[in-house]
């Protein structure tokens, strides 16, 4: 055993070199400024402070908002296709998920990229309602447009964790449930999707996390300079070139992420060690970890 | 006695397979009926359609004298206990049995006392907060038995609920079970493949083999009157032997006319006869009226099994004695060790 451990070196280098280091260089960028000469840094809070300007904040609750409706979307839709698609049978299943799957093989650009072909003002969508003698509707450089693009984008990612958990689910359990006394609408909200929740918590985080930093989306069907606050980080660093306010802004965004994700495990732990379960309990405690 | 269940002519087909080919079964109130036989046999099916987690393919269920085909699980006045017990892994030991008691909306306070009471009888009191993933397999098992019996079912079906245990626990809950059953007086019907926890337990014993119920009776008539080779050969050791049926309470094997308590057969015709190895005697020889030679001995515990053979065949015997190989032996049958039955094939 001991002289395989030495085969994780290779990997650790990479670690690293690739994540390690670039995150370092982040935070060393964040909490200086440049001072004359290129070679000397000064450390400073400035870049922080600098963000707490209410034009900056608005950015950031702005990427909430819209990750927050995304998710939400790709919830209401993506449990109930899920619940669908794992109702089937087995060979059909497998062709389901491949169809939901496929899209996700095509590089992001390219779908975002058809998008806007369909939404812009000559696209299909326009073109079929002038035919029909309707007006032209001003679609894309909206904020319904990126959600849209988001939502897309990001719904097999909801789609799948749910599935699995469905599928994983024991079948007994739901006989058990009709066997004493539930019918099948109880049976749904009291074991099926208490059940499912797991998956509905991992289909949260990945469908949120990348929603609220994503900034190709947002550049191509909201078009707007600022629109959120992943493009916002991005024009620090490509087009303003202020790399220290760029990399504070990140660090920002990354602590919230990570209280964000710590909320979603501890919660998920609560639903899976459950001890009592009186209605509102877990989100009790979930509030409580929250104050602090 | 009132009759609680009443199948009949029932059949089950999936998928093109006959699972179950015309079952006539009745279930009266009070009793502890054991469906019993190898996998595949058709008895978790017949379960489940009394369960109501099955329709049956043709034929009638009838409950309580009203035919109940189409009502849903939720609907009927059974419980199951499940195979893997199907415990609700995100509610504690209280609340996976309040569970049946909640979706009626019983008044909290009875529920509670209800509980508590079912706790007791299954020895379970004080594990009200424990985690269902804390429990033991035999811990897990009571926690099933009492979410079932909480809501007071007519009849309360059980499909191999021991099954997943080992053999001491097993025979704990064999008795445990026994006088529950006896303490709250509810329809048991257990489904198993274990002959000695169907004969240790039940008052009714239903063998099926091939979707067809092969033998319906006590646990003694099962035993001592098996009604086929396949009843004989499935519930304890035999030795079956072909005969001739000469008369009434006579019976013909091994060129030797034995007096039996058998009677109905035609006479002259051919017979299967089941020698139960514990009760063929040994004598020294020239004292019994089949003559042979042990040719092994094997200690088995509580007996030893010995091979005899004569000029005809081989008998096994139990016996607690010791008999040493290539002794010459003398066998011998009383008319109660001789039991008679219609030769395979022909039911």
């Amino acid at each position: 055993m001991k002289h395989y451990r030495k085969l994780i070196i290779p990997y650790v280098i990479f670690l690293f070199l690739l994540t390690v280091l670039p995150m370092l260089l982040i935070v060393l960028y964040a909490i200086t400024q440049e001072a004359g000469s290129v070679k000397t840094f000064e450390f400073t809070i400035s870049n922080f402070i600098q963000f707490f300007d209410p034009v900056f904040v608005k950015v950031l609750i702005k990427s909430f908002g819209l990750g927050l409706l995304t998710t939400l979307i790709c919830l209401l839709i993506g449990y109930p296709v899920a619940y669908a698609i794992a109702k089937c049978k087995e060979s059909t299943q497998t062709i389901l998920i491949l169809l939901i799957t496929i899209p996700t093989w095509i590089n992001l650009l390219m779908r975002t990229y058809a998008w806007v072909s369909i939404l812009s003002k000559n696209g299909l969508i326009n073109a079929a309602l002038l035919s029909m003698g309707f007006s032209r509707l001003d679609l894309l450089y909206t904020d319904g447009a990126v959600v849209l693009g988001m939502i897309y984008n990001f719904i097999p990612f909801m789609i799948l964790p749910i599935h699995t958990s469905l599928t994983n689910m024991d079948q007994s359990l739901i006989e058990a449930s009709y066997d004493l006394g539930a019918n099948p609408i109880q049976t749904f909200f009291k074991i099926t999707f208490k059940l499912s929740l797991s998956g509905v918590l991992t289909g949260i985080t990945m469908v949120f996390l990348p929603a609220i930093s994503e900034f190709v989306i947002p550049k191509m069907l909201g078009g707007g300079q600022y629109s959120l606050i992943g493009n916002f980080i991005e024009n620090q660093f490509i087009t303003v070139g202020n790399w220290h306010f760029g990399s504070a802004v990140s660090m920002i965004l990354a602590i919230i992420v990570i209280i964000f994700m710590a909320l979603i495990y501890h919660y998920e732990k609560i639903t899976n060690n459950e001890i009592d379960d009186e209605k509102g309990e877990g989100v009790m405690r979930f509030v409580k970890v929250k104050k602090n | 006695m009132k009759k609680i269940f009443e199948l009949d002519n029932l059949s089950k087909e999936f998928d093109g397979q006959v699972v179950l080919k015309g079952i006539h079964l009745d279930v009266y109130e009070n009793e502890f009926m054991t469906l019993l036989g190898p996998s595949g046999c058709g008895k978790t099916t017949t379960l489940r359609i009394m369960a109501g987690f099955e329709e049956p393919s043709e034929g009638k269920v009838l409950f309580d004298g009203i035919d109940i085909a189409g009502v849903p699980p939720y609907k009927r006045e059974v419980n199951t206990v499940f195979q893997k017990y199907a415990l609700f892994p995100n509610m504690n030991v209280y609340d996976n049995i309040a569970f049946g008691l909640k979706i009626k909306k019983t008044a909290a306070p009875v529920i509670k006392e209800k509980v508590t009471r079912m706790l007791e009888l299954v020895n379970l009191a004080g594990y009200e907060e424990r985690n269902i993933r804390q429990l033991s397999g035999g811990q897990q098992q009571r926690v099933a038995i009492a979410r079932a019996l909480v809501n007071e079912p007519k009849v309360l079906l059980l499909d191999e609920p021991l099954g997943a245990l080992d053999l001491k626990l097993r025979k704990t809950m064999q008795i445990e079970l026994k006088s529950i059953q006896k303490e709250v007086g509810i329809t048991f019907v257990y489904v198993t493949h274990d002959q000695e926890e169907a004969l240790t337990m039940s008052d009714t014993i239903v063998v099926m083999n091939d979707g067809i119920i092969q033998q319906i009776g006590s646990p003694t008539d099962i035993y001592n009157e098996p009604e086929n080779r396949f009843v004989a050969q499935f519930i304890g050791e035999s030795n079956i032997i072909e005969g001739t049926f000469v008369k009434d309470f006579l019976v013909a094997f091994d060129n030797v006319e034995f007096e039996c308590v058998d009677k109905g057969f035609e006479d002259g015709q051919d017979v299967d006869i089941v020698l139960r190895p514990e009760d063929i005697k040994i004598l020294p020889s020239g004292e019994g009226r089949i003559s042979g030679v042990v040719t092994s001995i094997i200690f088995k515990g509580v007996h030893y099994e010995i091979i005899v053979k004569t000029d005809i065949r081989e008998y096994k015997i139990h016996t607690t004695a010791y008999y040493e190989p290539g002794l010459e032996v003398d066998l011998d049958l009383t008319p109660d060790d001789i039991h008679v039955m219609e030769p395979m094939g022909t039911y």
